[in-house]
């Protein structure tokens, strides 16, 4: 039984030279990069080292960059950290309301979603910004939302679900001019897009390490001034005071390093990967009926394919490949803790009836074309098995 | 490639019991009948189900029942257990069948399953009427 695996989107594998660089941290330069001891400031001399390698691959600030648990911890503390930030430096001036209106993209993360609709609890007017019927964010749509009370934008730089690159550019020199705060959630970025924090002008940014190949808990939330949050986790003083707890050494020398190789290996990796993806959609167009790509064919990573199967039901795929050992995500009805269906599908025009019927394939630098032919050799079965039996004419 | 043994997915995906995957992957008494008795067509409007049951009934009995399904594994696992289950039984006792004991049948389901047990039995259910209402 083979392991091929296709959801690349949700986690990577750990690239092997990543894992090299972060051992010693673990079992020998394991000094709290705090302390005052050489081990500790050996540590904090590689902690400044890994921002500086990382402001130059993302054109930003050293002094910007907070990690993070999480890119989801990360976007917590840019949308609440906005909102709570923006009510303090009202409340000396009696006479001012703070400004309560904030935009996000109908299709962000649950991370920024829910961080919203928290704030909406609190009294804060959230809006959503929709998306046209290719998964992207129109400025003509931004221009029209906003308010004079508008404290914040945030848009995705990349849809997980279909991949949609959104134009950060536009929407963060927008928001500068009418002196609103920009966010974009670059989880998906890496390597599919040059970063460019100075040049997009975003005020901020957030990453995770483990969607490029890096360790699992360590993110950044990019700060381009860190005034503009109020802490989310208080604690030992630690990243200015913005982000309490010990500097994870050994993931932030694996994110260090997992970025730089991303960037250094992009122009070979998304030509193989470009190869790959197109091959698998070829195939499956050529072996499988009533099928059909969601979201924009032009503006979107090469890895993605976020496919409609006609008739049948995305999690009995996903479970039929996975028993061949394909792995695989739905993204839709029935996945893993929410029966509800996709929050991106239901909004670029997809029928009711076609919403429980997505697959998404996401590739990565590791997948083989062997890979992909036995992927589809299952697939045809898969759907053949399910077709044989399905209610839906 | 790396491998693996198939009983580690049959196992770990999603915590699906042996008995649901092993439905789920053979399912029984699937497809269509023709000259059917009754038929009825289930849907769950949250997360898109549909089931369709066709029963063929003699003597107060069924006959002969099979169903069709758009549905993930554990909508196909618990119309196929409930098919095999009701085959042979009386209208009455099988219009009793209910669906704590389909996730008993199954070995369990996950708590986030559970309602497709019960668009089964719902679906069964309405076969049944649809054959009385013919009759009557």
């Amino acid at each position: 039984m083979t392991n091929v695996y296709l959801d690349n989107s949700a986690t990577t594998k750990l690239d092997p030279r990543v894992l090299e660089k972060m051992k010693p941290y673990f079992d020998s330069k394991y000094g709290n990069a705090s302390s005052i001891h050489a081990m500790g400031q050996e540590n904090h001399i590689v902690l400044t080292k890994c921002k500086e390698e990382i402001a130059k691959l993302i054109n930003g600030n050293p002094e910007s960059i907070i990690f993070t648990g999480s890119a989801t911890e990360a976007n917590n503390m840019i949308i609440k950290g906005v909102a709570e930030k923006n009510k303090e430096s009202y409340s000396a001036k009696a006479t001012e309301t703070p400004g309560k209106h904030i935009l996000i993209s109908t299709i962000e993360h649950p991370s920024v979603k829910k961080s919203a609709e928290y704030l909406k609890s609190q009294g804060f007017d959230i809006e959503l910004i929709p998306v046209n019927s290719d998964g992207l964010v129109e400025l003509d749509q931004v221009k029209k939302m906003i308010k004079p009370e508008t404290i914040l934008i945030s848009v995705m730089t990349i849809n997980n679900e279909i991949g949609t690159i959104q134009p950060i550019k536009q929407i963060a020199e927008f928001a500068k001019k009418n002196n609103i705060l920009f966010h974009t959630d670059a989880v998906q970025a890496v390597p599919y897009v040059d970063l460019d924090v100075k040049g997009w002008g975003v005020d901020f940014l957030s990453l995770s390490a483990h969607k490029f190949n890096g360790p699992l808990g360590v993110g950044i939330a990019y700060l381009a001034d860190r005034r503009s949050v109020t802490p989310l986790i208080h604690g030992g003083g630690q990243e200015y005071g913005v982000r309490g707890g010990t500097y994870n050494i050994p993931g932030i020398v694996g994110m260090t390093e997992a970025l730089k190789l991303a960037y250094a290996e992009k122009d070979e990796y998304i030509n193989q990967v470009s190869d790959l993806t197109q091959y698998l959609w070829k195939r499956i167009q050529e072996e499988i009926d009533d099928v059909s790509l969601n979201g924009s064919t032009e503006h979107r990573t090469p890895n993605n394919l976020n496919i409609l199967f006609k008739r049948i039901e995305g999690e009995a795929i996903l479970m039929d490949l996975s028993v061949k050992g394909i792995n695989v995500s739905t993204g839709s009805a029935c996945s893993a803790e929410n029966l509800r269906p996709s929050s991106v599908l239901s909004k670029i025009g997809l029928e009711d009836n076609d919403l429980n019927s997505n697959i998404r394939f996401t590739l990565g630098k590791f997948n083989t074309k062997e890979e992909i032919d036995y992927t589809v050799d299952s697939l045809v079965e898969t759907v053949r098995r399910l077709r044989s039996f399905t209610p839906i004419k | 490639m790396s491998t693996y043994h198939l009983s580690t997915y049959k196992k770990m995906a999603l915590n699906y019991s042996k008995e649901v995957m092993d439905h789920f992957l053979h399912p029984r008494n699937i497809g269509e009948m023709k000259n059917y008795d009754g038929f009825a067509e289930v849907g769950n409007p949250v997360c898109g189900d549909q089931l369709g049951f066709y029963i063929k009934v003699k003597d107060g009995k069924i006959k002969d029942v099979k169903f069709l399904s758009f549905g993930c594994a554990s909508n196909i696992a618990t119309a196929s257990i409930l098919t095999e289950k009701v085959k042979g039984m009386s209208l009455e006792e099988a219009k009793k069948y209910d669906w704590n004991k389909v996730v008993k049948d199954l070995g369990g389901l996950p708590k986030q399953k559970v309602h497709c047990s019960i668009l089964a039995i719902d679906g069964l259910k309405k076969a049944i009427e649809d054959y009385e209402g013919k009759k009557n």
